[in-house]
């Protein structure tokens, strides 16, 4: 009997069914670390492909000088600087210099200035930026929990882009007929790992405030936990969102088998869950009140004209500590690093001029 | 010496081929057997090379009905899923699937169509399907002067499959506990069952399945592996070898009591394999019930009752921020 030609059939159809579907194979090598006590199963495993390119990937820029926080304030030379107004002009200029570098390399100024009158809100992008500064402040102040002593800069989302290219927004495609029941998953969800799990989970972890715990602390039921099954993926969803994050896996931060038990946690998990406030925060507070001043397209709100949001992957971009782990705050103490004594409201004016640039390299969002 | 002699073989190496039957003429009034028997070559490969006729009588006919009903609505509701999208059907067929109603809708009999309602029809119209099918398989056993060893089996069966669509959801008083019916969709109910439910692994009744299931597989291919390797004495004539061993049984017997000093007989083997399939789906559906209606955590019940293996404390610094922080 000749069992070459069934065996190379069987496997020409499976990956003629794989081809069909997508599936995302890692190829060898591969790496895999124990992180966990022996016998339970905790391990990482890494395609070094991968790794490599995410190296390459996650390099902090230079600041482009050292600069001198002695001299006149900045609010004491330029006009409108309500947030940054506490830096010395050279500390000023060093951040504006650093931020063009990050956030808009090609437009440069003109991305949120009228170059004609630096001091002039007209340009909506300004404004934004300057609720992102003090966004960035907040984040380097108050989420020490999560961000700890490395911090984060503009660069940690923005790597080169006017948009972070890495956000989530309300997703319902494939949109389902009026009479079709999916409940909302039994789709790829983009957000979710591509898994037919619930494919808007962010929305009511990141956005709202929907309780992630489904366990029973009690072995027998005390009718203390109503959380069913579909409460389940749907924290499940969020999971599968912050494991591609982070190019991590479940038992980054948990021991897989009492996922709720806090005893057998790596300590990661108590970070996670300060990130996952602060991502609340920031959608929050930060990112849905600016909906009316982005322009209606494609590049700037999502297909449901909801704003682009925050979610583990805007910094992480598929590694466990954003940028490796490398903190650029040396150079920006001043900027990013503690909260502007101005404790200025940003106005939220819709109509506001658009900068004048290419869309050519800037991201579209929403399916094909 | 030529090295894989015709009676060593895997796939079946000889077709008989016969007069075309018909079978037994059938009592007065039953509906005829349907289609003109023929020989087919490559369903001798796998089986016997006669395909048809089939009876499939009133019960078979009205069970095909009621499970093309359910396979038309569970379809017809993925298709919907996407829009009635050909391609995004093909290209997520894995991943569509037609969802039991939401917890907001309890244990209503008939929620809204576009809310769960489908669900509950089309598991209404498998569930008759497969009963009138296993009626079937009773009654043609029994006309037959069988034994009903197949429809208690698939009996098991049928009993994990309404625990798990529909006893459970009942007891929890939510069709929001039930399986969707999908492809990926139960995996994953599978699996978030298991987490919200603390680890199904700490659940001896889970435990006991799986006993079964792999010790079935281990069964299965000790049983078959045996059979064909005694069929140079024609050992694959089980049932004469029942009540005259020949030599087939004995080498049989022999390779197994001089390799583990224990052997099944050719009959006990087989009650062995009943029993072992039987009882994968019979405890699995016992675990599976006894799953949020009597335990909530299993792992806490794990622990309650010393099932768990102890790990040393490694981080003790760890604490539930909840508790630490007061929820900020």
């Amino acid at each position: 009997m000749n069992f070459a030609l069934p065996m190379a059939a069987g496997a020409a159809a499976l990956l003629g069914i794989a081809s069909v579907v997508g599936v995302d194979w890692d190829a060898p090598p591969s790496v895999t670390e124990q992180i966990g006590y022996r016998g339970t199963g905790m391990y990482v495993t890494k395609d070094e492909k991968e790794v490599r390119e995410a190296l390459a990937a996650n390099v902090v820029p230079e600041s482009p000088w050292e600069p001198d926080p002695e001299g006149e304030r900045a609010s004491e030379i330029y006009e409108n600087v309500p947030v940054l107004g506490h830096l010395s002009d050279d500390e000023f200029t060093q951040f504006m210099a650093s931020i063009t570098e990050w956030v808009s390399p090609e437009a440069g100024c003109a991305y949120c200035h009228n170059v004609e009158n630096m001091a002039s809100d007209e340009v909506y992008t300004k404004i934004v930026a300057r609720r992102m500064i003090q966004m960035n402040q907040t984040l380097n102040v108050d989420w020490t929990a999560h961000v700890k002593e490395t911090g984060v800069t503009c660069y940690t989302c923005h790597r080169g882009n006017p948009v972070p290219q890495q956000v989530w927004y309300r997703d319902i495609e494939p949109e389902k007929a009026s009479n079709g029941y999916r409940d909302g998953q039994n789709v790829a969800a983009m957000f979710g790992g591509n898994a037919s799990l619930p494919q808007n989970a962010l929305e009511d972890y990141l956005l709202g405030d929907m309780e992630i715990r489904v366990h029973a602390d009690t072995a027998l039921p005390m009718g203390t936990q109503a959380a069913t099954t579909k409460e389940t993926e749907n924290t499940w969803s969020l999971m599968m969102h912050m494991s591609e994050s982070l190019g991590a896996n479940c038992v980054t931060c948990h021991n897989s088998r009492a996922f709720n038990d806090w005893d057998q946690s790596p300590p990661q998990r108590v970070t996670a869950w300060h990130g996952i406030r602060m991502a609340r925060q920031l959608n929050v507070e930060y990112m849905e009140p600016l909906t009316p001043l982005f322009p209606d397209d494609e590049y700037h709100l999502g297909p449901q004209d909801d704003i682009l949001k925050v979610g583990c992957n805007t910094c992480h971009q598929g590694v466990q500590k954003p940028l490796y782990g490398v903190s650029m705050m040396d150079d920006y103490k001043a900027s990013l690093g503690e909260k502007s004594p101005n404790d200025y409201q940003v106005k939220i004016i819709p109509g506001l001029v658009a900068p004048e640039m290419s869309k050519a390299g800037m991201t579209r969002f929403g399916r094909e | 010496m030529n090295l894989r002699p015709e009676y060593q073989n895997i796939f079946t190496a000889i077709q008989v081929r016969g007069h075309l039957e018909e079978g037994m003429p059938l009592p007065e009034g039953d509906v005829p057997r349907m289609g003109q028997p023929f020989h087919s070559y490559w369903m001798g490969k796998i089986g016997n090379a006669q395909i048809g006729p089939i009876y499939l009588g009133f019960l078979g006919t009205v069970s095909l009905v009621c499970g093309t009903i359910a396979f038309l609505i569970i379809g017809l509701n993925m298709l919907a899923s996407v829009g009635w999208s050909p391609i995004q059907f093909v290209r997520q067929l894995f991943w569509l699937a037609l969802e039991p109603p939401g917890p907001e809708w309890g244990f209503r009999i008939i929620p809204p169509l576009d809310q769960g309602g489908w669900w509950v029809i089309a598991g209404f119209f498998l569930t008759v399907s497969v009963l009138l099918w296993w009626v079937r398989t009773y009654r043609r056993a029994v006309a037959l002067g069988l034994g009903t060893h197949v429809p208690w089996a698939f009996a098991g069966a049928i009993f994990l499959f309404l625990v798990l669509g529909f006893i459970r959801p009942l007891l929890m008083g939510s069709w929001a506990e039930a399986v969707p019916f999908g492809i990926f969709p139960h995996l994953d109910w599978t699996a978030a069952f298991s987490i919200r439910y603390g680890n199904l692994y700490y659940n001896p009744f889970h435990c006991l399945s799986i006993v079964f299931l792999y010790g079935s597989v281990l069964l299965f291919a000790m049983h078959g592996a045996t059979i064909l390797a005694v069929s140079r004495y024609g050992g694959e004539r089980e049932l004469e070898q029942i009540y005259d061993r020949g030599t087939a049984t004995e080498r049989a017997a022999l390779f197994w009591r001089w390799t583990m000093g224990f052997n099944a007989t050719m009959e006990s083997v087989h009650r062995w394999a009943w029993w072992f399939a039987v009882l994968t789906p019979v405890t699995g559906a016992i675990g599976i019930l006894l799953t949020g209606t009597v335990v909530d955590n299993w792992y806490l019940w794990g622990i309650k009752h010393g099932i768990v293996a102890p790990v040393p404390d490694l981080y003790p610094t760890v604490v539930d921020p909840l508790l630490s922080t007061g929820g900020m």
